[in-house]
């Protein structure tokens, strides 16, 4: 046997103890829906791990309605030191029952259990940890002006990184003061749901955080509820632009943070082993299924054969399969309707004329996988170099010189990431300077911390989340960072 | 059935992580404010504050070279410990400073919501403080501000309503940003000094990092004042000593001094501050 | 031309890559160009095996290749003929619960009891028994290799004399940081020469870089490359003398070197990571990462061996607990 087939290392999923129906959680208890119940499976085996409710328009109301009695009856007036405290309580339960939240991501999502243990669930848990302590400090973010919540915040977030976007959208918001009415995405609602339990754990007061499951329509009434003082939206930028339209007008005040086509841009004196670990992680990491991933390899051109044949070998030693395997690398893909996105965006980039490499990983029969792949000989007007994939599929170009790099990074209606491999400080520092990125990542990628500002320029979407950036979005100052009113 | 006799502790200094009695044998009697002899506390010598400075100094580096997260999480716990305990806390202000259950009570509320709000600056002072600046050229330019090293710090009791407050408005701003801090406790309140140690010895804080000495400290101040390896002097709390002379004996090795303050001061960034440095970074920016 | 003076020892590995202008010069430039590390970077990836996860027949599996692949090791002042002799019936009896165990791949001892560790393996060393252990010595000045090229040398020799079947020889980390990268790259040839026995074979030669005094990465990936180049065997992390000595971020830099080597020239080069590996655990991690970075070929004596003494009463202790299915513990394992 070889030895590099590791054998099973399975995380045991006995640790849930899940319900078989989920209702929706309003005004501070899981409450009956008239709502159609649907079902959410694990994209790994296409089992069904419980049911929930698609919320309706009378739902989303309801639960508006509880998150303004919550703000203006209590969390408005309670002190930031309070609020604070029970924040540091949620933080605190999420490390407590992170083993448990990492199982139910990996099964809800497909990603696997390496990440959501080391990453997604601790990540989770660190925003809590960094907002909590803004709570009772407001004023030393605002340079001097008062400091004023905006009322219900309306909050949909995608099924990537289910909790740790939660995580994003509510600390902030209940840190300065509001309440809110989130949506977990469809294919994703379960640790939304572990996370109202969570609530409830902490006595957080009713009303303060509610949570509706639901798919597109039950999101478009959430945005367009005209009890509500902000909008929160991550996902796709057709949708982001959807919500902007609609909401054009009113007073409402919106964030976006939206797709991206992020560049990974290689110096032929970067540190090359790391740039393929960093390259590695841009695109394959979570399945490829992150809007700053870094989709486009943009390889100075007398290296890109060094390049590429250090990147296919090591893209060979990725393990695809149980998500629940603490030895597996890449996991399922969310959906069946990702999966046939991703397929079709990748056929169009043999037609367009590129060279298309996949992996020699097995995959499994049941379930939605796509191998890791990589196009060669990609020109910036094919397809590949252009939309958003979603997936584990990257798009090499090259390049000739440092200008010319930057002119094709930011040759993109989308502006969200970017990374930069080189030895040289200097132009590390000039180039990073010219890209035109929200977040830029040196001789490194895919880093995120609750005090660092994520967020895109131009099609990527307004406002940031993160730092003291992403608390001013949750508040009413003369101090706005993009966001709208 | 007689009373049940009590077992009765006795008190040590905290020093690096451990509880040693006094190098000099020494002991100071405390009394309740009702006269009523309450324990024997170890009264530090200037060999124990020298012990203790060396102590901090070995501590400083790991604390500081600590992620902000990880200091903030530390300290966090330190007040889900002081909550644990407020118990114990209550009875010793109640006692130490003749006051009633309620107002005991009001102070250890305080005490435990203003550590917390220290504990949140660990990842935030620098976002607040330091910055990019815009210089006029071609340069990335980067402010930072960073610990200053060993501080020695008075606790204060110039009124009653301090004897943990005041521990804490001394002891969290200190260490927030990776300072290592030797506390002289105030002569009066020495034992909720010691509860607080017991919180310390409880939490995750590295031995070294929190050292508090007991006892009389007008003779040992002198030394500390002028020791040369303590890089500031938090003179807050040291209002009924001759502070001035203090200031002047630290002017030699121009440690930073924070001069007394009356009353129960409010939280503030600014103690935050008061015990870091601000170190610019400069790096050239060009494309070719 | 080069003058004789400036030009190095000749080593054909080093002629083929860089032309035959070998100087002090082109050696430098040639490592300097070399790519460099990010230690985040390499942090990172040394990371990533500590989150594989080994069970069942993988554990078994790898715990037997790691028993295979250690060279036991006692590098005292203290030493004796009755310590060696010791170490020996325990580097062939691993278990003493189960003479079916694997047997170590070497013992590993100073230059003057290489004569009694031959003789106490008897019919397992491997002049006997090609299956069996050999006998590695360590030599040139070990451990700080402050001497003479004349002692070094001889030292050398005096071992390979002995019957050591392996050299493991230490770099000069004075000339290394002090950038006399030339006068490191002859030493090592000239104690590669040091090896060749009257018939012709030579003694396999394992270099140490001792990467706890070369501090940075970026030496760590020159110096592998250095000894590579001069015609090392292995190249092998410390002498376990000095703090830290293996390290997973260090391996991985190195264990990078012999796979670019392989992969530009077809050679083999070994790597032996020494000191500090203690657990069990950490050793199943290493093998995760030659296999992952290098390739399985290297799991195997001929190209892979730990350095280490306790480590191996740990593995032996593993392997129990899976036959028996419960913890073991020191008293079920042989002292030394």
């Amino acid at each position: 046997m070889s030895f590099l087939d590791y054998s099973p290392a399975p995380e045991s999923t006995s640790i849930l103890k899940l319900q078989k129906q989920y209702g929706l959680f309003i005004d501070g208890k899981f409450q009956g829906s008239r709502g159609k119940s649907f079902a959410t499976i694990s994209p790994a085996t296409e089992k069904t791990i419980t049911k929930v409710v698609e919320a309706t328009s009378a739902d989303v109301d309801k639960a508006v309605k509880a998150a303004r009695v919550a703000y203006d009856k209590v969390w408005s007036r309670m002190p930031g030191s309070e609020r604070a405290k029970y924040l540091f309580r949620i933080a605190r339960i999420i490390q407590e029952r992170s083993r448990e939240l990492a199982v139910a991501e990996t099964l809800d999502n497909g990603k696997p259990i390496k990440e959501t243990r080391d990453f997604d669930i601790p990540t989770a848990a660190a925003w809590f940890f960094y907002y909590a302590g803004w709570a009772d400090k407001l004023e030393f973010a605002t340079g001097g002006a008062t400091p004023q919540s905006h009322g219900v915040i309306g909050q949909v977030i995608p099924w990537n990184f289910p909790l740790m976007m939660l995580a994003w959208k509510v600390a902030p918001a209940l840190a300065a003061g509001n309440t809110v009415v989130l949506k977990p995405a469809e294919t994703t609602p379960l640790t939304a749901l572990l996370f109202a339990e969570i609530c409830q754990e902490a006595d957080l007061p009713s009303g303060v955080v509610n949570i509706i499951t639901g798919a597109g329509k039950t999101g478009q009434a959430l945005v367009e509820h005209r009890g509500i003082d902000k909008v929160a939206f991550t996902g796709s930028t057709r949708v982001g632009r959807q919500i902007a339209k609609s909401l054009a007008g009113r007073s409402t005040a919106l964030t976006l943070e939206l797709g991206g086509k992020g560049a990974n841009i290689v110096f032929d004196d970067a540190p090359i082993d790391e740039a393929i670990e960093g390259i590695v992680s841009g695109i394959f990491f979570n399945q490829g299924h992150v809007c700053c991933a870094g989709s486009r390899l943009l390889v100075q051109e007398n290296v890109h054969d060094e390049v590429l044949s250090k990147l296919t070998r090591r893209i060979e030693t990725l393990r695809l399969g149980d998500p629940l395997d603490k030895n597996t690398d890449i996991g399922a893909i969310n959906s069946k309707r990702q999966l046939d996105t991703i397929t079709e965006i990748a056929n169009s980039g043999e037609v367009e004329g590129a060279s298309r490499w996949s992996s020699s990983c097995d995959i499994p029969s049941k379930g939605f996988w796509f191998p890791p792949t990589v196009f060669t000989g990609v020109q910036a007007s094919h397809r590949i170099a252009q939309e958003e994939i979603f997936g584990p599929v990257l798009s090499v170009l090259t390049f000739r010189t440092p200008a010319e790099a930057i002119e094709k990074a930011n040759n993109t209606p989308y502006g969200l990431s970017a990374g930069v491999w080189t030895e040289k400080a200097s132009r590390m520092l000039s180039v990073v300077d010219k890209l035109q990125a929200g977040v830029v990542w040196a001789n490194t990628f895919n880093k995120f911390d609750p005090t660092s500002p994520f967020g895109g320029y131009q099609e990527s979407g307004y406002g940031r989340e993160g730092g003291v950036a992403g608390l001013l979005a949750y508040l009413k100052t003369p101090i706005r960072t993009g966001g709208r009113k | 059935m007689s009373e049940r006799v009590a077992v009765k502790k006795t008190y040590k200094l905290y020093i690096g992580g451990k509880f040693p009695r006094s190098e000099s044998g020494y002991t100071m009697p405390v009394v309740s404010g009702s006269g009523e002899h309450l324990a024997h506390v170890a009264q530090a010598s200037r060999k124990d504050a020298r012990d203790a400075i060396v102590a901090a100094r070995g501590a400083h580096a790991g604390w500081a070279g600590a992620t902000a997260y990880n200091r903030g999480q530390v300290l966090y716990r330190i007040a889900e410990m002081l909550e644990g305990r407020r118990e114990q806390f209550v009875e010793e202000i109640r006692q130490g400073e003749s006051v009633s259950a309620r107002v005991a009570n009001q102070q250890v509320d305080h005490a435990i919501d203003a550590w917390v709000w220290y504990a949140g600056w660990s990842d935030k002072h620098a976002q607040v403080v330091g910055g990019a600046n815009p210089v006029a050229g071609p340069f990335f330019n980067l402010s930072v501000p960073e610990p200053s090293g060993v501080v020695v710090a008075f606790a204060p009791q110039e009124q009653k309503g301090q004897s943990l407050l005041g521990l804490v408005q001394t002891i969290a701003p200190i260490i927030v940003t990776g300072n290592a801090v030797v506390v002289l406790s105030h002569p009066s309140q020495p034992l909720p000094a010691m509860s607080f140690a017991e919180v310390l010895h409880t939490s995750d804080v590295p031995g070294g990092v929190v050292n508090i000495l007991t006892g009389e400290r007008a003779s040992i101040a002198p030394w500390v004042a002028s020791h040369s390896d303590v890089n500031a002097l938090d003179l807050m709390g040291a209002g009924e000593l001759d502070w001035a002379s203090l200031e002047e004996a630290a002017a030699e090795t121009l440690k930073r001094v924070y001069t007394p303050v009356k009353g129960v001061p409010a939280v503030s960034l600014e103690r935050i501050s008061a015990f870091t440095e601000v170190k610019t970074i400069w790096h050239t920016k060009a494309l070719g | 031309m080069v003058s004789a003076s400036q030009a190095l020892a000749p080593a054909s590995r080093a002629s083929s890559v860089l032309g035959t202008d070998l100087s002090e010069q082109s050696l430098r430039r040639y490592l300097n160009g070399l790519p460099r590390v990010d230690v985040i970077g390499a942090n990172a990836r040394a990371g990533h095996f500590q989150t594989r996860s080994l069970k069942t027949e993988t554990k078994r599996q790898g715990l037997d290749l790691a028993i295979r692949m250690v060279d036991l090791t006692t590098l005292e002042g203290a030493d004796t003929p009755g310590k060696v002799r010791s170490l020996v019936s325990h580097a062939i009896h691993t278990d003493p619960l189960d003479h079916s165990a694997p047997s170590v791949a070497a013992v590993c001892v100073y230059g003057d009891m290489v004569g009694h560790a031959v003789e106490a393996l008897g019919d397992k060393h491997v002049s006997k028994d090609p299956s069996g252990i050999s006998v590695a010595a360590v030599a040139t000045a070990f451990p700080s290799g402050r001497a003479s090229m004349k002692v070094k040398l001889l030292d050398t020799e005096d071992a390979v004399a002995a019957g050591a079947d392996e050299i493991d020889m230490v770099i000069d980390r004075g000339a290394f940081l002090s950038g006399r990268l030339g006068e490191v790259f002859d030493q090592i040839v000239r104690v590669k020469e040091a090896c060749k026995r009257p018939d012709g074979s030579y003694a396999h030669l394992k270099v140490i870089l001792e990467t706890g005094e070369l501090a940075t990465l970026d030496n760590v990936r020159v110096a592998s490359q250095l000894a590579i180049l001069a015609g090392a065997d292995f190249i092998k992390t410390s002498t376990g003398k000095v703090q830290p000595a293996a390290t997973l971020p260090v391996s991985v830099v190195m264990l990078e070197a012999v796979r670019d080597w392989y992969l530009a020239t077809g050679e083999f080069v070994g790597y032996k990571p020494a000191g500090g590996i203690r657990a069990a655990k950490d050793a199943l991690r290493y093998l995760v990462a030659v296999a992952e970075i290098a390739g399985e070929q290297w799991l195997d004596p001929h190209l892979f061996r730990f350095g280490a003494s306790s480590l191996l009463n740990d593995l032996v202790m593993q392997r129990q607990k899976m036959t028996t299915g419960h913890y073991s513990g020191p008293d079920y394992v042989s002292v030394d």
